[in-house]
């Protein structure tokens, strides 16, 4: 019987580790230690549920409830200064625990923080968009939308971005193949020429390391030269190869050693 | 049938749903002052926009999923193909994320030399953005000018690392080579020429009758609007918010250098050639002091952690154990430990930030890569209506985006 390989995550996975490794753990450290964002955390819990907090890589990461995700950033916004909204995306743990994690990732430039806000949200779910607070999160939120499949209510234009308007999948999520799935080979065949050109032109090599043993248009193997576009499916001639050395082909007709000049300076 | 005698013209196959003046103007994907693969849709009335629609996605390669089916070392190559005008300083900020992710130190020649790789990169970024702005406006003699030393730069780095745009010159861990002899001396040439070449730019721009009029008062970003569109490097300062990673988060060596940080409270076109110009002057002045560092220091090029990083080439040509470590590497790639980081760099065209998500596996869990061009091209949303036509231009010039950064 084949081995079952699990289609929830397709992404490259190492083929060898040991059976006794135990992966560290990046350092965490408590929110206390830090005064300015020990002040910013209570301003948080004073309103909201605060699933978890802690400071790593000098950064503070707060994890609260989804439906608070614009209540809070509203209040780190008009009240704590963190004026700028750098970047915000989703996580796929839909294998583990079949939820989205989204992160905020905002700055303070008065007080020169960083904060991440995280939560998490079911597959079906839609987030509440903060579009209105920043911006930016109008662009990163269709990106959002684009590569998970996560939904924004309440955003001004929720379309996708990056991928024609007409994809079908959402790339990085971990069940797309790195390669693309069917429907990518297909996209441009179908777009361009019909869906009933599909037996003449083939899916499209998504795989660009590929390499056909068999095509003689593109590739070609030194010592086996064939014509262009021969059929060598059958088995191919071989060429043998003699070096000018064991009395082949000389490569310079009339070569006089007497009468040739070296070239010292190749600038001259 | 077009009938000759008519005045108002006849077209056979299109109807006019709307009889407004409102026409769509599509500007690009392959206008040449796109910059790129920008299409804008843009709703006129008459010669003005009403209406900014910009439409991205022609370069997208997917470089985030790529990330994560690629051993942290493999990924550093493809960093390059972000903003290809300064590769560099896409090879450190992803070097620099992963050094935290480990917490890794790295000796401080490469330090130095990394150093010495970001603000030439900087140099040639602002450069190439001096010339093909000019280009777009019109003065062809700026562009050539510019291109001559930037040229004289790519030559350095080619010296470098072998490669003129996609330098991939940083390892996670250091830099894999010290630098040939002559770098400094032809370092020091070019930046002792640097100051006249910068006047002389200044000579054709400056006071040029077009250029004011293309670059003032045109473009103009408020000091709300760069922050709420997370604008960052010279857009942000241009518009007077004086931000500037490697003076409030030092990274590196940019604690120990002293350089000013330019701030325009203006927002428009003009301020922020100007930013650029005075960087460049900045910039130069960092690179007289650290190549000062440069003397002294240990010949150690490469972070010493045996589980992350392999052993010198000597180390592993001669030691057996050093072998084996350098073959896991390659082959199975390094394990970071569970946790994320997010560390922003300040690259030539603003916040470079690099997210990562790791699981303790030899693969990225999940990496964002932040890039500033993403949002100063979102940014056009709300910029361009008011302006007009030609204006388009020259303020897609002075948001200085490159396309492999936005798409990625």
């Amino acid at each position: 019987m084949r081995a079952y390989t699990p289609k929830d995550d397709v992404q490259k996975k190492s083929y060898y580790t040991d059976r006794f490794w135990v992966a560290p753990q990046v350092a965490k450290s408590e929110v206390s230690d830090d005064a300015v964002f020990a002040a910013d955390l209570e301003a948080i819990k004073a309103k909201f549920d605060v699933l978890d907090a802690y400071i790593q890589v000098e950064q503070m990461v707060v994890v609260i409830n989804a439906n608070d995700n614009y209540a809070v950033l509203e209040l780190l916004k008009n009240d704590r200064e963190y004026t700028q909204l750098s970047e915000m995306s989703a996580i796929d743990w839909l294998a583990q625990e079949g939820k989205f994690e989204i992160f905020y990732q905002i700055l303070s430039m008065a007080k020169r923080k960083r904060i991440r806000i995280k939560c998490k949200i079911d597959e079906k779910e839609a987030i509440q968009s903060v579009e209105k607070l920043f911006r930016s999160a109008d662009w990163s939120e269709r990106e959002m939308y684009d590569m998970f499949g996560v939904v924004v209510n309440n955003h001004p234009f929720m379309k996708r971005i990056l991928m024609p308007e007409d994809w079908e999948g959402f790339p990085l999520r971990k069940t797309y193949p790195l390669q693309g799935d069917e429907f990518a080979a297909w996209y441009e065949v179908d777009r361009i020429f019909g869906k009933e050109a599909r037996e003449i032109i083939g899916p499209e090599n998504r795989d660009p390391a590929r390499i056909d043993r068999y095509d003689t248009k593109r590739f070609s193997r030194l010592g086996h030269e064939v014509p262009f576009g021969a059929d060598i499916s059958q088995g191919e001639p071989d060429t043998p190869l003699v070096y000018q050395e064991q009395e082949g082909v000389f490569m310079i007709d009339k070569f006089d050693a007497e009468k040739s000049v070296v070239i010292s300076d190749r600038h001259r | 049938m077009q009938q000759s005698n008519r005045l108002r013209p006849f077209f056979e196959n299109i109807t006019f749903d709307r009889v407004d003046n409102e026409m769509i103007l599509n500007f690009g994907p392959q206008h040449p002052s796109a910059h790129g693969q920008l299409r804008l849709m843009l709703h006129m009335q008459q010669e003005q926009i009403t209406k900014a629609h910009p439409d991205i996605g022609y370069l997208h390669r997917g470089m985030e999923k790529m990330a994560e089916n690629m051993i942290y070392n493999e990924f550093m190559p493809t960093t390059d193909r972000m903003d290809y005008i300064a590769s560099s300083s896409n090879n450190y900020g992803f070097a620099l994320a992963v050094e935290k992710l480990i917490g890794l130190d790295v000796p401080r020649r490469a330090k130095v030399i990394r150093m010495l790789l970001l603000e030439v990169n900087r140099l040639m970024s602002h450069l190439f953005w001096l010339a093909t702005t000019a280009l777009d406006i019109g003065a062809m003699t700026v562009f050539l000018y510019a291109f001559r030393e930037r040229e004289y730069l790519m030559d350095l780095v080619e010296d470098y690392c072998g490669a003129r745009l996609t330098h991939a010159a940083i390892r996670i861990g250091g830099v894999p080579l010290d630098l040939p002899d002559n770098f400094m001396a032809d370092l020091r040439k070019f930046l002792d020429k640097l100051p006249e070449n910068i006047k002389d730019y200044e000579d054709l721009l400056d006071k040029n009758r077009v250029w004011l009029m293309r670059m003032e008062n045109v473009g103009v970003i408020s000091k709300e609007m760069a922050l709420s569109w997370g604008c960052s490097g010279v857009m942000l300062r241009a518009s007077g918010v004086e931000w500037d990673i490697r003076k409030e988060e030092p990274y590196e060596l940019y604690d120990e250098v002293e350089f000013n940080v330019p701030v325009s409270d203006k927002g428009d076109n003009y301020a922020r050639y100007k930013l650029y110009m005075a960087e460049m002057r900045e910039s130069a002045k960092i690179l007289y002091q650290v190549a000062d560092m440069y003397e002294g220091t240990s010949t150690e090029l490469m972070a010493h952690a045996p589980q992350y990083i392999s052993a010198p080439k000597l180390d592993i040509m001669t030691q057996n154990y050093a072998l084996m470590q350098h073959f896991v590497l390659v082959t199975q790639g390094m394990r970071p430990p569970v946790g994320e980081v997010y560390i922003p760099t300040e690259s030539p065209k603003g916040e470079l930030g690099y997210y990562i998500n790791s699981q303790g596996g030899p693969y990225p869990y999940r990496l964002k890569l932040r890039a500033p061009s993403f949002w100063h091209t979102g940014i056009l949303t709300d910029l361009l209506p008011g302006h007009y036509i030609p204006d388009v231009v020259s303020i897609i010039g002075t948001t200085n985006i490159v396309f492999g950064e936005v798409d990625r």
